[in-house]
């Protein structure tokens, strides 16, 4: 087991390596807009701009060189732990990305989506399994395939004008009302609540249906299974044969599949963070991004894989510690 | 299990009623797998809802333009009434008067729907129901094109990595690997300011950058195939296939693959929908094509930039995103209905 583990961190490892040389590769390419635009603007404000100034601008934010040299070079701060400072800001990436406001945000979001997501989908989806063809089966599969089908950015802007703009239920966007003095704590909170309503929502509803859809077929199949025919043989009420002899069996796939979430509650839902103004980590590398803000950039990227390779081993470790049947080698 | 020559038994229902003058066995109607397939699909009222979805969406995009052809795709209308201003205004003399200032944009934009605009105009004053014909063709054929594009790459490297194993396996999933754990749509946002680097035209954008994402997705097709080839090949009919002596390709093309093509076909249609909506979220995020040609995602990417648009003008942006939601929706239903018809665990 051990061992098991210590292998795969190494293939880990050279996984995450990999992913950062295409990244940072692909970054280079990009153009250099942002330091073209910043020494325009100097010549704008009529300093002259020489040529040495503009290679000491490439060379201060690390980006004269070839692009291996540059790799070696973004590789030897990282394994230091330093991840560079934000072009835009001038700020380290690693206290911008990792605070209350942006981390904080989307996986407030992400968290209280999921355990709503899970509140619904798995009742949704043993209903479904147990009552199979029926019309219970047929609305529950029509309602959650229409919520994998809305496009995210579609969906979020409809409810957005409906609930928002027209009903005026929910604030339009951003994360707190500016016109608000807040007088005591709990005001603070429930206006804080109001504004994550619409995002949570729309994150909710766009993920149930694959969740549903996984504790529906996982039910079918063990409701097939030889012991449900023997419990049943037996002669147990048929809520014990669920809850007791099947509903158990199902938890497997969904216990590991709580592993593979880990990206997901902390990488930001980009999409819905920019419909709704919100301050979370996926808007903030989008803006980046569009910036031309390499360092912010690389760090997002790199932390949305080493979630992911965390999230991939993590669920086949659960594999084992879930079904004794599973043997890691 | 040597399929399709094998005919699996199954008695119809109607056939219940045994005629007893014949011999049993011709109470038995066969059956060959493929039909029963086709017979189950049939069967399910979703998979024909989505079947109806798309045919429908086809039929409007291609057919659309030729019964509904007074507005092309990037036609202005121009029989906007002028715009008058009128103010009042005193001299310095102190005589009164009203100035008009005509504006002379006379394009008629964001108007209502009525008869000569089934769904009215949009900023530009051009008609959002042939918009919408001409931008579904350009989305669906991307979508298509790009399913078409991983699928193939997925195929061929799973089939390889799952056929020759040792070394060509080993490098071929390291590669997926790492691929699995780019960030798609980061990778693609980067990906389009690199194409604005390297000078591409705006208008190619889209389709460079969905034939990109099939390089970088191919990795879900290829690992499920090179998996179903794994177990197939400990299979006894691949033992006696081999034992006989066919060639590879033989044991590739006609015993490998259409024991895996139902699997395929179940993913590729399931991935039909998440194309879609891939290429509408590049295009709502400014790397779709630009602007007087037309995209499903492109016409509702305006509602980003103008907050009035959102809040007054449903005909611009609520046609292009119910159009991409229907097409999805009709791409799960079937992909839905058909791994139910293809599992031969399934029994009905």
């Amino acid at each position: 087991m051990f061992k098991y583990i210590l292998k795969r961190i190494g293939i880990s490892i050279l996984i995450l390596l990999g992913v950062s040389m295409i990244l940072y590769a692909l970054l280079r390419c990009m153009p250099a807009d942002f330091i073209e635009s910043k020494i325009a603007n100097l010549a704008q404000t009529g300093i002259t701009v020489s040529e040495e100034f503009v290679k000491e601008m490439y060379r201060s934010y690390g980006l004269d060189g070839s692009i291996l040299q540059g790799y070696f070079t973004w590789l030897g701060n990282v394994l230091r732990l330093d991840f560079g400072t934000s072009f835009i800001n001038h700020r380290p990436v690693l206290s911008e990305i990792f605070n209350a406001d942006r981390i904080g945000t989307s996986f407030f979001v992400a968290a209280i989506a999921t355990v709503f997501e899970f509140l619904i989908a798995i009742p949704l989806g043993v209903t479904a399994a147990t009552h199979q063809y029926s019309f219970r089966d047929y609305l529950v599969t029509v309602l959650v395939l229409i919520g994998i089908s809305l496009p995210s950015f579609f969906f979020g802007q409809m409810l957005k004008n409906l609930f928002a703009n027209k009903l005026g239920w929910f604030p339009v966007s951003g994360m707190k009302d500016p016109n608000i003095n807040y007088t005591n704590k709990f005001m603070e909170i429930s206006d804080f609540l109001k504004h994550m309503f619409l995002p949570i929502l729309t994150v909710v509803i766009l993920s149930i249906g694959s969740r549903m859809r996984m504790t529906r077929t996982n039910m079918l199949e063990v409701l097939n299974a030889d012991y449900i025919r023997t419990a049943r043989a037996k002669g147990l009420k048929e809520s014990k044969v669920i809850y007791k002899h099947a509903f158990r069996n199902t938890m497997i796939p969904l216990v590991t599949s709580l592993a593979g979430l880990i990206p997901s509650l902390f990488s930001g839902a980009m999409i819905t963070e920019s419909v709704f103004d919100l301050t979370g980590i996926g808007s903030y590398a989008l803006n980046a991004m569009t910036q031309g803000d390499i360092p912010v950039i690389m760090t997002y990227n790199m932390f949305l894989a080493v979630l992911s390779v965390i999230g991939v081993l993590l669920a086949d470790l659960m594999y084992a510690v879930v079904d004794p049947r599973v043997k890691l080698a | 299990m040597e399929e399709e020559k094998i005919l699996e038994q199954e008695v119809l229902d109607e056939d219940l009623s045994v005629d007893t003058d014949k011999p049993l066995d011709k109470n038995i109607k066969l059956m060959s797998p493929g039909r029963m397939v086709v017979r189950r699909f049939l069967r399910s009222k979703l998979s024909i809802a989505g079947l109806i979805m798309l045919i429908a969406l086809f039929a409007f995009c291609w057919l659309g333009p030729v019964f509904y052809n007074e507005w092309g795709e990037t036609d202005s209308d121009r029989t906007g009434a002028k715009d008058y201003f009128t103010y009042d205004v005193t001299d310095e003399a102190g005589n009164e008067f009203v100035q008009i200032v005509v504006s002379g944009n006379d394009i008629n934009k964001l108007a209502d729907p009525s008869s000569t605009h089934f769904l009215g105009t949009d900023e530009a004053g051009m008609d959002i129901f042939a918009r919408l014909m001409y931008g579904g063709r350009r989305s669906l054929m991307i979508s298509f094109l790009a399913v078409f594009l991983t699928s193939a790459l997925g195929i061929i490297m799973g089939g390889l990595a799952g056929y020759y194993g040792g070394i060509v396996d080993n490098i071929i999933m390291r590669i997926c690997d790492i691929f699995m754990c780019l960030p798609t749509l980061p990778l693609m946002l980067i990906l389009g300011t690199v194409l604005e680097a390297i000078g591409v035209r705006s208008e190619y954008y889209i389709y460079v950058l969905m034939g990109l994402l099939s390089l970088f997705s191919w990795t879900g097709m290829a690992r499920l195939v090179r998996g179903q080839i794994l177990f197939l090949r400990e299979q006894e009919y691949m033992v006696a296939a081999e034992a006989m002596g066919f060639s590879t390709p033989r044991k590739i093309f006609k015993h490998l693959i259409p024991n895996i093509l139902p699997q395929i076909l179940v993913s590729m249609t399931l991935s039909l929908g998440s194309m879609i909506l891939y290429e509408s979220t590049l295009s709502y995020l400014n790397l779709g094509v630009p602007a007087p040609l037309s995209s499903w995602g492109t016409m509702v990417e305006i509602i980003s930039k103008r907050n009035d648009i959102l809040q007054n003008h449903f005909n611009v942006w609520g046609p292009p995103g119910i159009c991409i939601f229907i097409a999805v929706l009709g791409f799960n239903f079937i992909g839905d209905g058909l791994r139910d018809a293809l599992d031969p665990k399934q029994r009905r």
